[in-house]
């Protein structure tokens, strides 16, 4: 067994599906220099021809990357900071992600878009500090949101792999994870498929990204008098909605802790699907960041904007003492 | 209307342009857009059209310069493009009616025509959208061995999008296989390219290190040198080329303006922009009764373009999701 930890999942990942497909490229900001470390290594050993610094003009070099998937490559970009989707969602979601369906599916854009260390980075402020996976999920775009170091390998190579536009979100909150595996057995994960990490029965607890941690350790406080089931979705779009009502009809409750604004974030929408569709025995619960939250850059500001580990335990006490019988 | 002046590098062409082909193609898409607009009157078309009409010669010119395995993006304002190009006018007039057999199998339309096949990588109506996407296709030709050459059109209004200006410093930086052609039709919608590009569209490739030419795009045959000469560059990998094409937009931006009417150029400055037509200026080259051989076999092309497409099926409402995702990945129904 080895010591993996999330930054080097990614990286490890990356380098595999280099050498595994010659069409896998890098786009990016300092990815020769790796400034994030995401790439390190990458060009002395795929060279400058498969790694290539872009200069700052993030519209640009996410429609050339189309152009490229287009024309057989498979490039992956990396966005330093979560905020550049901004300046490319042009390109992603008017551009790469309708090409299908407007050529009706004549071609096919296989890029991959990294955002490494999404959400609040600790003291980076109001314009490096969004988690906007919501918005690519709403819009269609394949979005992935690994938790751990394994998921954020397999994730990131099936994203690679995947014919069509992926976003992978890496949650500043779960960089610094590390976990025990056995390398050989790294494997890519498919979207659309959750991961119950801690089965349960008497509430289902929705956590998206870094916040799987924060629930895995709220269940380990409440373990005396709640049975938490932790549901991990991985990816957001698509949603394994299968997965959920099965979590659901094992334990009739529901909270989501998710680290989108609340207002339509991806939070919203798993309560409106469970609440039509699915088992529910009390009225569910969301802990999210406030409406249209702008992330201020004291520390307490930072962190008072952000779902926290009281907030999910008020939150699954209270769901679990609301409704009926499960 | 601007001047047509020519200016920029003069190197002769290699090739000798086919004055009856150009005018073929001219005469196809001239006669393609007055069908395709009876076609959005009689109502068969779902929303409408933006007529290519009078701007012919751009699309004739540099298309002829181009080989078969080169490749194109193109505009909302892309008929013009894609047939010059050599899609197959039956099936792009399936495709402005939204039928099955359309080249998009009318998921497209008008403002997306794509024909991957020979080298259409989709008109696209973002403005200047789709300048990155050709400059990626043409890096990727390269890396792949290729001598494939890129060209993608945008009007005068793209000039003022900072994602095209964005692409000709990695262009220039890359000495990508990218030919710029920007159609100067005098007016973004309604606001006129004075109003709205300080300095001037050559002055912005320049800025790059980008050669640019200012080309009569009124003329077929100039057209064709300006872009056998950008294209013989890019193919050699010296690096891209920005063609000013000065033209004319004889019809409405879009039909809409049939009905609207919208008041932004007079009669009297839209006869002044017809006086020099493109089909007249290559028509002028050739023996009329050659002329009139070409202009019947379009009228046979149209007519059974116009029958083809009206024949043909509407795609079931069931697909509509269809191609969503490559993988056949299945999205959600809107009703549980």
């Amino acid at each position: 067994m080895t010591i993996l930890s999330y930054l080097k999942a990614l990286n490890r990942a990356i380098a595999d599906e280099m050498e595994r497909d010659p069409a896998v490229c890098v786009f990016g900001e300092d990815v020769r220099a790796a400034v994030t470390n995401v790439t390190a290594g990458l060009v002395k050993r795929f060279g400058d021809a498969r790694v290539l610094d872009m200069p700052i003009s993030e519209q640009a070099f996410t429609g050339i990357a189309t152009g490229a998937a287009m024309s057989g490559m498979r490039p992956l970009i990396e966005y330093q900071i979560p905020a550049l989707l901004f300046l490319a969602f042009e390109q992603i979601v008017n551009q790469a992600h309708k090409f299908s369906l407007m050529t009706g599916g004549q071609v096919s854009v296989p890029v991959t878009y990294l955002i490494p260390s999404s959400g609040s980075r600790d003291g980076w402020a109001g314009q490096h500090s969004d988690h906007p996976y919501s918005l690519f999920a709403h819009i269609g775009v394949k979005t992935a949101v690994p938790a751990t170091p394994a998921d954020a390998y397999g994730l990131l190579a099936t994203a690679i792999r995947d014919d069509d536009p992926v976003v992978v979100f890496a949650p500043a909150g779960a960089m610094g994870r590390r976990e025990d595996v056995e390398l050989s057995l790294l494997a890519p994960v498919p979207l659309g498929v959750a991961r119950v990490h801690r089965p349960g029965t008497d509430v289902t607890v929705v956590a998206v990204g870094h916040l799987v941690h924060t629930a895995l350790e709220v269940a380990d406080e409440l373990a005396e008098t709640v049975d938490v089931e932790v549901f991990d979705p991985r990816t957001l779009h698509p949603f394994d909605w299968q997965g959920l009502a099965e979590s659901l009809e094992r334990t009739g409750r529901l909270v989501v802790i998710d680290d989108s604004n609340r207002s339509c974030g991806i939070g919203g929408e798993i309560l409106a699907t469970a609440a039509e569709e699915m088992r529910l025995v009390a009225p569910p619960k969301r802990v999210t960041r406030p409406d249209g939250a702008v992330l201020p850059f004291a520390e307490g500001l930072d962190r008072a904007l952000q779902p926290t580990r009281e907030q999910l335990r008020t939150a699954i006490q209270a769901v679990v003492k609301s409704g009926g019988a499960r | 209307m601007a001047d047509p002046v020519l200016s920029g590098p003069a190197s002769p062409s290699s090739q000798k342009p086919d004055s009856a082909a150009l005018y073929r193609t001219v005469r196809l898409i001239r006669r393609f857009e007055e069908r395709a607009v009876e076609l959005v009157h009689a109502g068969q078309v779902f929303g409408g059209i933006h007529p290519y009409t009078g701007q012919e010669a751009v699309a004739a010119g540099t298309c002829a310069a181009l080989r078969p395995d080169d490749l194109i993006t193109s505009t909302h304002r892309g008929h013009g493009h894609v047939l010059a190009k050599g899609a197959d006018p039956a099936r792009m007039m399936a495709e402005i009616a939204g039928r099955t057999t359309g080249l998009n199998a009318g998921r497209g339309g008008s403002m997306h025509a794509a024909d991957f096949g020979i080298g259409i990588l989709g008109a696209n109506a973002i403005v200047g959208a789709a300048a990155p996407i050709a400059t990626g296709a043409a890096w990727a030709a390269r890396r792949a061995g290729s001598d494939r050459v890129v060209l993608t059109y945008f009007g005068d209004g793209a000039v003022s999008q900072g994602v095209v200006l964005e692409t000709f410093n990695l262009a220039a930086l890359w000495r990508a296989p990218v030919v710029f052609v920007c159609e100067n039709n005098g007016f973004a919608t309604t606001t006129r390219t004075d109003d709205a590009v300080a300095g001037s569209i050559t002055g912005r490739a320049e800025a790059f290190g980008i050669p640019a030419a200012r080309v009569d795009g009124m003329d077929p045959e100039e057209v064709f040198a300006a872009a056998d000469t950008a294209i013989a560059r890019a193919r050699r990998s010296e690096g891209p080329t920005l063609l000013e094409c000065v033209t004319y937009r004889y019809d409405a931006h879009h039909t809409w303006e049939h009905a609207a009417r919208p008041r932004y150029r007079s009669a009297e400055e839209v006869d002044l922009g017809r006086s020099r037509d493109p089909l007249e200026i290559q028509g002028a080259r050739l023996p009329e009764a050659r002329r009139g051989q070409i202009d019947a076999e379009i009228e046979a092309v149209l007519e059974e373009a116009v029958r083809f497409a009206l024949d043909s099926p509407h795609p079931d409402p069931a697909t509509a999701l269809d191609h969503l995702y490559a993988d056949g990945t299945q999205a959600r129904a809107g009703v549980a």
